[in-house]
């Protein structure tokens, strides 16, 4: 129900505190419409524990399990485990941040990849840690200003996509605001899958990197047709398949400057920093490259 | 799969010789646990292996989850309790230290996980002998401690916290304590409860705040000062009510067990002039000093031995104690305090005790060696059993 009483159908009610424009919570309620009401999340310390509410209060229409910034993956397996016990199939879902997936909670993450126990992990990946402030992540981007790396980060960004495809999950996927589509096709394979699958949503956030609260879905397309952010999906043992708006912007990329000059948080970076992010770009066209024969079309 | 596997539809009871770790293993068997997940570590480890193998074999129809690290292994019974399932989970040590956020987690979102902790000193330096700092670490995160002194006690109060955390007025996650090696590696005999009796005992789990779709709400959201308050308030009155909750658990076993215990263990202290005051198994040695001391010494000795640790029952105590002088004797360390258990005692009695920090990090104490602690003890003073250091 929404904060007015009507039923909208939806499992995030209006008048939920995420700012304007975010793009976790564009790409969680379009996941929670397709997971419905026999849902359960597990949110660790991030973002979308705040955007949740403050007691007495929920945005969400389905049970929210909160824990720490660390444990949401193993809560999430626990939750699994006791639900298989009382023979019970509600989807366990958890929406974590790019720190608690990437940094902290990597290794229950691991566990749970490891274990293949039936959740949809949902990693939103603002590529940093917004919620106490925009600090560096390990998927911060080279040359992105943080408020830990003011003058940009040096390197680039951990390659969670492989991390995870190296433990062969039963699926996996990328997916993007911008293509809301293909995020909802995904959202409803990953929570089919038998076994764990991973859903690895980019999402801008619009304070962080410095950008109006209308570019978002913008933005997130741009990350696309420069081929920093690839759309691509994997199932158990099998190869990755690029999907439509990857294959079209890899047979003719946008400039990579065009998503950077878009962007406060690139506002220090050198020429050095957006050269290293074409590299990335070309690596991406590269290596997903291999698989444009395997296409598939999002709805 | 384990389905098809044979099993006799009742355990009865009976008499088995047994380790401690094997007594707490065989009481989750018994409590016909759910879901348990753990990670190993000395001297731990036995319990879970124990509980895997039930599960395997089906004796136990539970869900084992293997998991990376003890942080998870405590969030993912806090994540099955939160569905409603009865839980366990065992650590020692490092382990408990390396679980502590959830610790806290579990205590805050009033889920009566039980978890049993086989004691070990922390390091460093390594070392994997016995001592109570792990636990006793922990003891404002809000959940109820046991201390057990036996294989049978072990077993006994491992079936006994499950009444206890999921007591409604409780609502608290629970711990047993065993003094590892001493007490987790020592077989003794155990009398068992039949599977009906522990399954009758216990009852089915209800938990208030269990998830359910149709009525959805969000657990642990972000509270503000004018809220939060009122959740730390409830938990301290939950904790207040945990000594009546354990005197009702242990009375109701009793009923099926004949064997009696009260929350604070005593032995000869009816006309003590001298008490020994420890937990766990340090207390039973201590019983073979008051011996000694009153046959050798002429003095007449006692032992006080809290079997609930958290909350302290300091009225049951300070009784216990009466006006006999208390002997402390700490395996734990509270740096620029002494032991923590002192810290416990002066407080229930309101006068100078006579602390000795002994046998930690498994330094032999044996009941001679007390014998002597008692006779050089002063009341006020913190003293180390060893003595000076070279
Ligand atoms: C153990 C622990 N360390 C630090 C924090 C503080 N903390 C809360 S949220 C957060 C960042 C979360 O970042 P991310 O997972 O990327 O999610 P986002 O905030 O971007 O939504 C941090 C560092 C915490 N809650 N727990
Ligand atoms: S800070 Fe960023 S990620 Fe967090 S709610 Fe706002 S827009 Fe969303």
């Amino acid at each position: 129900m929404s904060w007015t009483g009507e039923d909208t159908g939806q499992q995030i009610n209006d008048g939920h505190p995420a700012c304007s424009g975010c793009g976790m919570i564009l790409g969680v309620r379009h996941l929670l419409e397709e997971a419905g009401e026999d849902s359960t999340l597990v949110i660790p310390a991030s973002c979308a524990s705040v955007v949740q509410g403050v007691y007495p209060y929920t945005a969400f229409d389905v049970p929210v399990v909160n824990t720490a910034f660390a444990a949401s993956a193993s809560t999430a397996s626990g939750l699994r485990q006791a639900y298989e016990q009382q023979d019970e199939d509600t989807n366990v879902i958890v929406v974590a941040g790019d720190g608690g997936s990437t940094d902290i909670g990597l290794a229950s993450l691991s566990g749970a990849l490891d274990r293949d126990d039936d959740i949809l992990y949902v990693l939103y990946d603002n590529e940093a840690y917004s919620n106490t402030g925009f600090q560096k992540s390990g998927r911060t981007p080279g040359g992105a200003q943080t408020t830990t790396t003011p003058t940009g980060r040096i390197g680039r960004q951990k390659d969670i996509d492989e991390i995870v495809s190296a433990h062969d999950p039963a699926y996996m996927a990328t997916a993007s605001p911008g293509f809301v589509p293909g995020l909802r096709r995904k959202a409803e394979k990953g929570l089919a899958a038998d076994g764990i699958s991973f859903l690895h949503l980019h999402a801008p956030c619009p304070p962080g990197w410095r950008i109006d609260t209308d570019e978002t879905v913008e933005v997130a397309r741009t990350a696309v047709s420069s081929a920093l952010w690839v759309l691509f999906e994997r199932e158990r043992g099998g190869e990755y398949t690029l999907n439509n708006p990857s294959v079209s912007a890899f047979r003719n990329p946008d400039p990579v400057a065009e998503y950077v000059e878009g962007q406060g948080r690139f506002d220090t970076a050198t020429d050095a920093d957006v050269e290293a992010l074409e590299e990335q770009a070309a690596q991406n066209i590269e290596y997903f490259g291999q698989f444009t024969d395997r296409e598939v079309s999002p709805r | 799969m384990s389905a098809d596997l044979d099993r006799p539809a009742e355990r009865p009871a009976g008499t088995e010789i047994l380790s401690g770790t094997g007594a707490v293993a065989r009481a989750v068997r018994d409590a016909g646990v759910d879901v348990v997940s753990a990670y190993p570590i000395t001297p731990q480890t036995e319990i879970v292996e124990s509980i895997a193998e039930y599960v395997e074999t089906g004796e136990l129809d539970a869900s084992f989850s293997r998991v990376e690290s003890e942080h998870s292994a405590l969030s993912a019974v806090m994540g099955a309790a939160q569905a409603g399932s009865r839980t366990f989970t065992a650590t020692a040590s490092q382990g408990l230290l390396y679980m502590s956020e959830m610790v806290w987690w579990t205590a805050g979102a009033r889920l009566p996980v039980v978890m049993a902790i086989a004691n070990r000193a922390l390091g460093p330096p390594w070392n994997i002998w016995g001592s109570h700092t792990d636990a006793l670490s922990q003891r404002d995160a809000g959940w109820s401690q046991v201390f057990a002194a036996s294989v049978q006690e072990a077993y006994d109060l491992t079936l006994a916290a499950y009444r206890i955390a999921e007591n409604e007025d409780v609502m608290l996650p629970a711990m047993v304590n065993l003094d590892g090696f001493t007490l987790a590696h020592t077989m003794q005999p155990l009398e068992l409860v039949s599977e009906t009796a522990a399954h009758e005992y216990l009852g089915e789990i209800s938990i208030p705040h269990e998830l359910d779709v149709e009525n959805p709400r969000g657990y642990g959201a972000m509270t503000g000062g004018e809220d939060f308050w009122r959740f730390r308030r409830r938990m301290m009155d939950a904790m207040a009510a945990v000594p009546d909750a354990t005197r009702g658990a242990l009375d109701d076993l009793a009923d099926v067990t004949g064997r009696e215990y009260d929350l604070v263990y005593t032995y000869r202290t009816d006309d003590a002039d001298v008490v020994i005051v420890g937990l766990g198994t340090m207390a039973r040695e201590a019983e073979v000093a008051a011996d000694l001391l009153r046959e050798e010494d002429g003095v007449d000795a006692g032992v006080v031995r809290p079997i609930l640790y958290t909350p302290f029952p300091e009225d049951e105590f300070a009784a216990a104690v009466g006006d006999a002088t208390p002997v402390v004797l700490d395996r734990s360390t509270s740096f620029g305090r002494g032991g923590i258990l002192t810290r416990d005692v002066v407080m229930a009695l309101d006068r100078p005790v006579a602390s000795v920090i002994a046998g930690i990090g498994g330094q032999s104490v044996d009941y001679e060696d007390m014998a002597r602690i008692v006779r050089q003890a002063e009341p006020g003073e913190t003293a180390w059993f060893g003595g000076e250091i070279q």
